[in-house]
């Protein structure tokens, strides 16, 4: 593997007495889309907020494009970028307004065609005079994805990015996110619970539980592993503790 | 990445990125009539009933009749501290009301970078606020402000950075404590109001509590002030009381503003504001 674009070493995070992630350690692949899979309170968004920079861990190390986020992390962010449900926009202002504010805070130059551009690709162009907190949950979805790739993030994190979106909305915004990783070679970390996205969408998963990876591989590697049709069964597997065992003849089985 | 030309690092970076959050308040003051109200609303109320108190008594008390604008004078400087630590406050509580931490911290914004945004935003709505008042005063009473001269720009600049680092302080509470914590920002000065010499001169206060106000900055303003008004001498010594008071003050907002952020970053508070 070529150097990974984000390396997690043995990271742990407590709040007081309670474990929110613990000793984990993983890579992501440069031009991979990786998910971190896992039930509720499993540690995934803990785990993006560490990345980000956002929350910092008790123990571990991390860095992003072999840099040391911990010391340097000011080196990276103009080069990533997030979208997150628990995250807003300021509701008051108008699409265009919020859109000019980020554009300017990372240093974009053609402020005014970048936005053009992405209103066009994200179809965002009717409601760019509109306050954020006047619109629908899809429209606001493609309005933070608009917000996620103003500066054209070499590395895309983004927590449950189709979470309380209708069907077609959501198909819409991960065909969107397919297409921009082929068209720019980024790489994308994203959490969620959403099975079908998870299968589409990513070529290397990383499952959580209690804040530990118990398992990893791509869909149907994990598919294969557990003997199953589909990601949500291995979901339910894995969250219900049902563990592979290896027996002689290398074959696994699942064992309640 | 093809769209991004500027350099993210050093002084014009910087500066850029402090426009940006600086327009982003532009454009929320902009949209909202009830904010722009709010800005001028209560000086204006309190000027107009010192206005008339002041009318009252200068014709029944000897000290005020001396100088029958230090009252209307008192008031506006001191809605100057107050307009100054609100205005921080306040600014930073609209990024925690919007839930929009998260956002500008994956951003390269600085926290040192927001907390110069919010300095700059309580300079332009103390500026509006109190200034919009001051004029007000003009026509309604026939007393102006700016009689007093440069002195004003002198009490002005100290009071409004106290009121900054009140401000600083109050606003790393908030995000320590969540906006459970927020009426902090409308209370907290006015712990300091009763010996700060607004209306009465410090001598008032008993001997133990003139040592406490010997260490507010205010203290030397208002002190000041009341030179130039009924003494009509400007006393350069106060005036450097209050500027080095000030520049301990300042650094000890900025200080407490970066730690408690940083202690947000430990507790996880960036992506979960709330009570």
């Amino acid at each position: 593997m070529s150097q990974p674009v984000v390396s997690v070493s043995r990271v742990s995070k407590h709040f007081d007495s309670v474990t929110a992630v613990e000793d984990i350690s993983f890579e992501v692949a440069p031009r991979s889309t990786t998910a971190l899979l896992g039930g509720n309170g499993a540690g995934k968004t803990t785990t993006l907020s560490m990345l980000l920079g956002l929350l910092l861990p008790t123990s571990g190390g991390i860095s992003i494009f072999g840099v040391d986020i911990l010391r340097d992390r000011y080196r990276v962010l103009p080069r990533l970028n997030f979208s997150s449900p628990y995250v807003d926009l300021p509701r008051r202002l108008t699409v265009r307004e919020n859109l000019t504010v980020y554009a300017r805070l990372y240093g974009i130059i053609d402020i005014k065609g970048r936005i053009e551009a992405l209103s066009e690709e994200l179809q965002i162009g009717r409601f760019l005079g509109r306050p954020y907190g006047q619109l629908s949950a899809g429209e606001k979805t493609r309005v933070a994805l608009a917000k996620a790739l103003l500066n054209e993030p070499e590395l895309m994190l983004l927590d449950e990015p189709t979470a309380s979106l209708d069907p077609d909305t959501a198909d819409y915004v991960r065909g969107m996110l397919e297409a921009y990783r082929q068209r720019s070679g980024t790489t994308i970390l994203l959490a969620s619970h959403n099975m079908s996205e998870v299968e589409r969408l990513c070529d290397d998963v990383i499952m959580l539980r209690a804040g530990r990876i118990v398992d990893r591989g791509t869909p149907q590697q994990l598919l294969a592993r557990y003997g199953r049709q589909n990601m949500e069964e291995v979901f339910i597997d894995i969250a219900r503790e049902r563990h592979l065992e290896i027996i002689p003849d290398d074959k696994q089985v699942l064992k309640k | 990445m093809t769209v991004i030309a500027h350099a993210q690092t050093g002084f014009l970076p910087s500066l850029r990125r402090i426009s940006a959050l600086v327009l982003r308040n532009l454009y929320l003051l902009r949209s909202s009539g009830p904010r722009i109200l709010e800005l001028m609303y209560w000086p204006t109320v309190q000027m107009i009933l010192w206005g008339f108190i002041t009318m009252f008594l200068v014709n029944h008390s000897s000290w005020i009749a001396q100088a029958s604008g230090v009252l209307l004078s008192a008031v506006l400087l001191w809605d100057v501290l107050f307009r100054g630590q609100l205005g921080v406050s306040l600014v930073f509580m609209e990024e925690m009301w919007s839930r929009n931490l998260g956002h500008l911290f994956v951003s390269p914004l600085r926290p040192f970078e927001l907390a110069c945004t919010l300095l700059t935003m309580s300079l332009i709505r103390t500026l509006f606020g109190v200034g919009g008042a001051a004029l007000i005063a003009i026509p309604l009473f026939h007393y102006s402000i700016f009689s007093l001269g440069l002195p004003l720009l002198a009490f002005f600049v100290n009071l409004l950075v106290m009121g900054w680092a009140i401000g600083l302080l109050v606003s790393g509470i908030v995000l320590r404590y969540g906006l459970g914590a927020e009426s902090l920002a409308w209370i907290a000065i006015f712990a300091v109001q009763p010996i700060s010499g607004v209306y009465y001169p410090i001598s008032t206060l008993p001997t133990w509590l003139q040592y406490v106000a010997a260490v507010l900055p205010s203290s030397h303003v208002f002190e000041g002030m009341r030179a130039v008004l009924i003494d009509h001498t400007f006393r350069a010594d106060l005036l450097l009381h209050a500027v080095v008071l000030n520049v301990i003050y300042l650094t000890a907002g900025f200080l407490s503003f970066l730690a408690f952020f940083k202690n947000a970053r430990v507790r996880g508070q960036l992506l979960h504001v709330g009570e």
